[in-house]
């Protein structure tokens, strides 16, 4: 057995090579983690996010958790309008919301998917604190304590809570006993948010503030239910009294004080889409970017009037096509050019491609802004010329023909460039050893040198492509209304419609879409071989 | 293609002068669109195009209010001071991460390689409005947090924001320029310094730094511009407080448009040559460095 090579330190040869092969990589990942880590906070966990707030809708279950617990059994099909249980579900979810100021953004959420509700939401959200009075006034007229907000945290709360807030200075958060939440359920589940809503947001102490009448409403189902529910903390004999006398109430009709304050609310529709829209992860917004909509029936077409994402896509990528072409037939000539000439002469002709490349992008929007007006450069150009009469001039900017001018002469250093490194690696002499063996100069370019240059319009046409079907500064200035490109939907959704969840799925679109083509790129040329500024 | 062989034909000479009137062409395409806004912020009028007095080279026609009016409109001053408060920073974050990750990227034995590559780069690959709707959600959590639990200003957490918003845009052309210089970079260097009993400290600052360095400059040009141009990003991160020349001019462009604009482009046109030469001449400095002639 042949004798192990040792090192100088005494270890075998083998191990402490390892050892210096661990170090360097550890080394060579320490000096990354910085960047790797930066990268990950600011900008791949941002991504990340988006996507998720692309499926995310927890908006519904936690705004109105009730009432989608209460809805989980309906079935439109029995019965038209949910019943009067889910309606007061609704009112309990309805009174925190409109405390919390909540209820108007769910309303604008449910209104992406069934137009009209979110106006219903406001109005009711303003009826609602009245629903249930006539309870409440029973409840005070059997015995006017109810009224007190002092009967209702001795009833609710926990010993350990009333004699802690009698001392301290501070209101500590109010703590429902154990023994309110059995009697009374209900109660003491609308109660919770009662005190917790009174202590939080409206700054006050339940000790000092009369329950909502919803709350007055859950008592009265409470003891309904159960009659003879007692509470050790209760006043002498209130309980009692109140269970005796509930059943010979007038009930409470929260389902027609909904359709009063608004009919949506009797309509099967507004109720099918609450239900529709309950679970906490939604397709919607991936389906309403494709013009579909998912409705209580399943997924449909979207009306005829609102189809508008899937010609949006089409519209960008032909788009994106016709500025890619546009760039390999203007790029070709000049790379071929560059490639060609004596290296001082390429260099000055290259500065002049560099130098659009280096100028700020919207100083080229501006230029082509000014240039293609109708009172711009150009038309009074052709004005002077005599081939555009002056009434007539025309209409370059706020179109396609805007975007498509402006973006291929933005993109086009995106393909002079990278043509040109794979033109300069041809060799000249293959041109002319093909013509020496009798090609003609048209074969002799399209059998011998174009095949040569394919990488080179491979590796460009991926780069304008990538980077054009992105794009959202120039399109939305000289592109109008019929040159606009996704990306430009993506943005009014963000600032001006605020459909976040729509703006993240159109986004999430976009994003596979490019990265497959990243993927490409990066199989056919190698991300580590991109070049920047020759 | 260089020059016209004495045998060519008639059809071969009146190709080779027409491909030269089109390549022509094509460049005029090119550089005409910035150029003609240079004349044009002189105009003396609220034209966006030539008037007749200008035509005419008439003094009278040229001026250079439209210059008075960018430096001292506050409207266009203050997008200008943040531009220059924000590009500078986000350049140094990119350039100290960067270059230290294009390191680390460029020793032999890197594990994920790739993987770790493709992340970061990708801020350079994904369209911007996908970076700046990705960023709003985030950021806007992150500057609530910042304020409520770390009680900074609302407008220094304003910058802070747009600054790493920045620098996340900027670090691939970081890694880029100067993986690139590396690649030709002579490891025995190192190695004979070390052995010359360099710690590693000095190696890196003593010998592989100075041969670098055009690399990082570049680098650190290219972070620059990429912030100092960008506007998707800091339109949707920024607040007003921090609006920056190109959100001024893309406002601008959008609402009332105002020749001022022309002139603030033939001021960036010329912080782009600038940037422009710079670049090109740490490049051929590179190169000489490095040994090789430069083309």
């Amino acid at each position: 057995m042949a004798e192990q090579m040792m090192a100088a330190d005494g270890r075998t040869l083998k191990s402490s090579l390892n050892r210096a092969l661990r170090r360097q990589k550890l080394r060579a990942l320490l000096l990354i983690a910085p960047l790797f880590l930066f990268i990950l906070l600011t900008f791949v966990i941002p991504i990340g996010q988006m996507l998720f707030r692309s499926v995310e809708n927890q908006i519904v279950s936690e705004t109105i958790p009730r009432t989608v617990v209460a809805l989980a059994d309906w079935d439109a099909a029995v019965d038209p309008v949910p019943d009067e249980a889910v309606f007061r579900a609704f009112a309990a979810d309805m009174m925190v919301a409109v405390e919390e100021r909540i209820h108007t953004r769910l309303g604008s959420r449910l209104n992406y998917e069934a137009a009209g509700i979110s106006s219903q939401f406001r109005r009711s959200g303003r009826d609602v604190e009245d629903m249930g009075e006539e309870v409440t006034e029973q409840f005070v007229a059997l015995d006017p304590q109810w009224e007190e907000p002092a009967t209702w945290t001795l009833l609710m709360a926990e010993s350990d809570w009333i004699t802690e807030q009698a001392t301290a200075e501070d209101e500590p958060a109010f703590v429902v006993s154990d023994a309110a939440r059995e009697a009374l359920p209900r109660t003491a589940d609308i109660y919770a948010d009662f005190a917790r809503v009174t202590q939080n947001i409206n700054e006050d102490s339940p000790t000092e503030e009369q329950p909502w009448h919803i709350v007055y409403v859950a008592l009265y189902e409470d003891l309904l239910a159960n009659p003879a529910a007692q509470l050790a903390a209760a006043p002498a004999g209130l309980l009692a009294e109140a269970g005796a006398a509930v059943s010979a109430f007038t009930a409470p009709d929260i389902r027609a004080a909904f359709v009063d304050s608004d009919e949506g609310w009797g309509e099967t529709r507004t109720w099918q889409t609450i239900q529709t829209y309950s679970p906490p992860y939604t397709a919607s917004y991936f389906l309403n970017s494709v013009d579909l909509n998912q409705t209580p029936d399943g997924i449909e077409l979207a009306p005829e009037n609102q189809r508008i994402y899937v010609q949006l896509f089409i519209r960008t990528l032909v788009m994106s096509l016709t500025i890619m072409g546009a760039c390999i037939l203007l790029g070709y000539p000049v790379a071929w050019m560059l490639a060609n000439l004596p290296s001082r002469q390429a260099n000055l002709m290259l500065i002049l491609v560099l130098l659009p490349f280096w100028t700020s992008l919207l100083v080229r929007t501006s230029a082509w802004k000014v240039l293609l007006q109708q009172q711009g450069v150009i038309n009074d150009l052709l004005v002077w010329i005599g081939l555009v009469a002056d009434e007539n001039r025309l209409t370059m900017i706020n179109n396609a023909t805007g975007t498509i001018i402006a973006m291929t002469h933005i993109l086009l250093p995106f393909m002079i460039l990278p043509l040109y490194s794979v033109m300069k690696t041809i060799p000249p002499s293959y041109l002319r050893a093909a013509k020496s063996l009798g090609a003609t100069n048209w074969t002799a370019f399209w059998r011998v040198y174009f095949p040569q240059s394919v990488p080179g319009i491979g590796a460009g046409s991926i780069l304008v492509f990538i980077l054009s079907i992105g794009y959202y500064i120039t399109p939305e200035i000289v592109g109008g209304t019929s040159g606009i490109f996704i990306s430009n939907r993506i943005a009014y959704h963000i600032s001006s419609s605020l459909n976040w969840g729509l703006a993240a799925a159109l986004g999430t679109i976009l994003l596979v879409v490019v990265l497959a083509l990243y993927w490409a790129y990066d199989r056919i040329v190698g991300i580590d071989n991109v070049k920047l500024g020759g | 293609m260089s020059a016209l062989p004495i045998y060519a034909t008639t059809g071969q000479k009146i190709w080779h002068y027409t491909f030269r009137v089109i390549v022509g062409l094509i460049l005029f395409f090119l550089i005409a669109p910035i150029l003609i806004i240079i004349p044009l912020s002189f105009n003396a009028e609220s034209f966006f195009t030539f008037t007749p007095e200008m035509l005419a080279l008439d003094p009278e026609g040229y001026s250079l209010r439209h210059y008075r009016d960018f430096f001292t409109n506050p409207e266009w001053f203050r997008p200008l001071q943040n531009s220059l408060i924000i590009a500078p920073f986000a350049t140094i974050i990119s350039v100290s991460l960067g270059t230290l990750a294009a390191i680390g990227l460029s020793q032999s034995h890197v594990p994920y390689r790739r993987a770790i590559m493709a992340t970061m780069i990708s801020p350079m690959i994904v369209p911007l409005i996908i970076s700046a709707t990705g960023m709003f959600f985030f950021y806007s959590q992150m500057g609530l947090w910042m304020e409520e639990t770390l009680g900074f200003s609302r407008s220094f957490t304003g910058y802070v924001k747009v600054i790493l918003a920045h620098a996340a845009l900027g670090t691939p052309f970081v890694i880029i320029t100067v993986t690139a210089t590396l690649v030709g970079f002579d490891r025995s260097l190192t190695r004979a310094a070390a052995n010359m009993g360099a710690t590693p400290t000095q190696t890196f600052f003593k010998v592989q730094m100075p041969l670098i360095l055009p690399g990082v400059v570049s680098g650190g040009l290219f972070a620059f511009i990429t912030s100092f141009d960008e506007v998707v990003v800091v339109l949707f991160v920024g607040a007003a407080a921090q609006k920056t020349l190109p959100w001024q001019m893309f406002t601008g462009l959008r609402e009332q448009i105002s020749p001022t604009i022309l002139a603030a482009a033939t001021v960036l046109v010329a912080v782009s040559i600038v940037l422009l030469a710079t670049v090109e001449m740490l490049r051929r400095r590179s190169e000489r460095l490095r040994g090789m002639t430069p083309s």
